[in-house]
């Protein structure tokens, strides 16, 4: 107990003082998986857009067996199989990828990306089918349906960008495998408060968890200022 | 009349594997209100649906001012339409927003969309709401946004679902006159979705039913509800006494029919003698009697009976006589039942004309 009472003191100090490891460490998870969290929205917006309007696809529910799965991947089991392409004598070790960012938002995307689509799918199948014929109906082409529809989804999509974002953010396992934990580098803050327990800093293990809880407290509190804005019928 | 404006040939429409619309041939003309009635479920959104080219047909095609409507490009065609579906559907935003929607899809600059928006929500009666949330709205103000939003767009055809389904009598009622003033002071061409007779009739020019997925009958108002094609449509549109029986002679455009029941009325039309035929007759042109009605009046058919069950409709009471073995429905107001001493048991006598009888085939 008077462990966690000095690392939680210890770790208000390492904040204030505005430690440069910590922060750069901060800046880099942030950039990491923001970048990851963006690619997956870029995939997986219009794959489950296309998965939920488009009723005749082949095998529509294997591919939503296949995304449910892709929704509770492993994060070892994606930092193996990304591992074991980037490796020197995998199929992509070529690109020399292995230990650096890109292997990092590589796996973070292969995690966050069925989160993606799955949810944007169930927000979408939740609304009113007939919508789709109104808007139809109204003179909107293709394009400005699908804007419409996500327009008036925006808060589970929102929730599918925080969950996806929330899931790339706190994993350890892929981003340890494929990142490597390399100062400078590759050490975001799920990586270092590993090794900082791992070598007794705890302090310092506090001090980046604090952070981590931080940003994830930000990133909710920001979800839940827009949801009562939108209940407030604010248009 | 003049050329169609929009024409569904051949055309059958699939849910699944399953077809659950056909329909041979239907013509919508330039200024007309085409009523579409049926049961639930018999295929009535479907059609409007496949209309508006929102479904795919299987088979046949949709010819817009003589041109084939392609499901796959249809926008151009779309975009000269307005659906209003049962649900208002408003999407968030403000009311102003929902009824500029449409515009702004067509990509008017803002001038252009409030000076046609404004002078709708006006004659809408929503100008108030203008900048309320459009999800806080009461059914009925959420319903005149609907319409508003369609209305704005000044549509070449307009089509409407069942728009005022589930609204309260009076809220119905006043929409419905205010629908009715639209429709006959713009010349609006519209395809009105209905399960109500009484709105069919109050907005209709022609009247289309439609049953078990299939189109029944077109024509007028009139005609659809006093010679029905079957006696499916005659049981649904109101015909509420069905006599089968057979063509027993023909003299003079006048039918004697032998009823099951044994005995005989006699029908306006054209069967030949011996075919199998159902007598339909409407509750509201039979007349009621407690003393045998004198010879000299000038309904043809007559038959005497006991009063087996009385039921009241709110303005009128339904009064099911057992005529020799069959039962004949009226109509009677309020205070004829009374001045007629009408119970469960007495003895009375009906009239109703030939031309009242209509004669469908049985089989």
């Amino acid at each position: 107990m008077e462990t966690l009472w000095r690392g939680l003191l210890e770790a208000l100090h390492l904040l204030l003082s505005g430690d440069p490891e910590i922060w750069a460490i901060t800046w880099r998870s942030l950039r990491i998986s923001g970048l990851a969290t963006l690619i997956s929205l870029i995939l997986g917006l219009p794959a489950g857009t296309w998965l939920a309007l488009r009723s005749r696809i082949p095998g529509r529910r294997l591919w939503f067996s296949v995304v449910h799965t892709g929704m509770a991947l492993p994060p070892v089991v994606v930092g193996l199989v990304v591992a074991l392409f980037l490796w020197r004598t995998g199929p992509l070790g070529r690109l020399g990828w292995m230990y650096t960012p890109t292997a990092m938002v590589i796996a973070q995307v292969i995690i966050a990306t069925p989160m993606v689509v799955g949810l944007t799918a169930t927000a979408l199948q939740q609304q009113d089918a007939r919508l789709r014929w109104q808007l139809l109906g109204l003179g909107a082409s293709r394009r400005q349906l699908i804007v419409l529809l996500w327009r008036e989804a925006r808060l589970p999509l929102l929730a599918a960008v925080i969950a996806g974002f929330g899931s790339v953010i706190s994993e350890v396992g892929a981003s340890l495998m494929v990142g490597g934990n390399l100062r400078r580098s590759t050490r975001v803050l799920t990586t270092a408060i590993v090794l900082e327990t791992r070598r007794g800093e705890f302090d310092r293990a506090i001090a980046l968890s604090v952070i981590l809880l931080g940003l994830a407290f930000a990133v909710n509190y920001a979800l839940t200022w827009l949801q009562q804005h939108d209940e407030d019928g604010e248009p | 009349m003049s050329e169609a404006l929009l024409t569904l040939h051949d055309a059958v429409v699939h849910r699944g594997r399953r077809a659950v619309l056909q329909v041979p041939h239907l013509e919508i003309f330039p200024h007309e209100v085409l009523a579409v009635i049926g049961p639930n479920g018999a295929g009535k959104t479907t059609l409007l649906l496949a209309l508006a080219a929102l479904l795919p047909l299987e088979q046949g095609e949709l010819r817009f001012r003589g041109q084939v409507v392609q499901p796959r490009r249809a926008l151009a065609y779309r975009r000269r339409i307005a659906v209003v579906l049962q649900e208002p559907l408003l999407l968030r935003g403000t009311v102003y927003d929902n009824v500029a929607l449409g515009l702004r899809l067509r990509g008017l600059d803002e001038d252009a969309i409030a000076a046609r928006v404004e002078p709708w929500l006006r004659r809408l009666n929503i100008a108030h709401l203008a900048q309320r949330p459009a999800r806080r709205l009461s059914g009925g103000e959420a319903r005149r946004v609907s319409l508003a939003r369609a209305l704005v767009l000044q549509p070449d055809i307009l089509f409407l679902d069942e728009p005022f389904n589930a609204l309260d009598t009076p809220t119905r009622n006043q929409l419905l006159d205010d629908l009715q003033a639209l429709f006959r002071a713009e010349g609006i061409t519209a395809v009105y979705i209905t399960h109500d007779f009484g709105e069919a009739l109050a907005l209709g020019r022609r009247v289309a039913v439609v049953m078990d997925g299939r189109l029944r009958q077109v024509g007028p108002p009139q005609e659809v509800f006093t010679a029905p094609h079957d006696v499916r449509i005659a049981r649904f549109v109101g015909v509420e006494t069905v006599l089968p029986g057979r063509v027993q002679s023909q003299h003079a455009g006048y039918l004697r029919i032998a009823l099951d029941a044994g005995w005989t009325v006699d029908a306006v039309g054209q069967a030949p003698v011996g075919a199998a035929v159902y007598a339909c007759l409407r509750p509201d042109q039979v007349t009621v009697w407690r003393a045998e009605p004198p010879a000299a009046s000038s309904a043809r058919n007559r038959c005497h009976g006991r009063v087996q069950r009385l039921m009241s409709l709110g303005a009128v009471v339904k009064v099911v006589v057992d005529c020799q073995g069959a039962a004949v429905v009226a109509h009677v107001t309020q205070p004829s039942l009374t001045a007629l001493d009408l119970h469960e048991g007495a003895e009375v006598w009906l009239t109703f004309k030939a031309s009242a009888v209509h004669v469908v085939p049985r089989g």
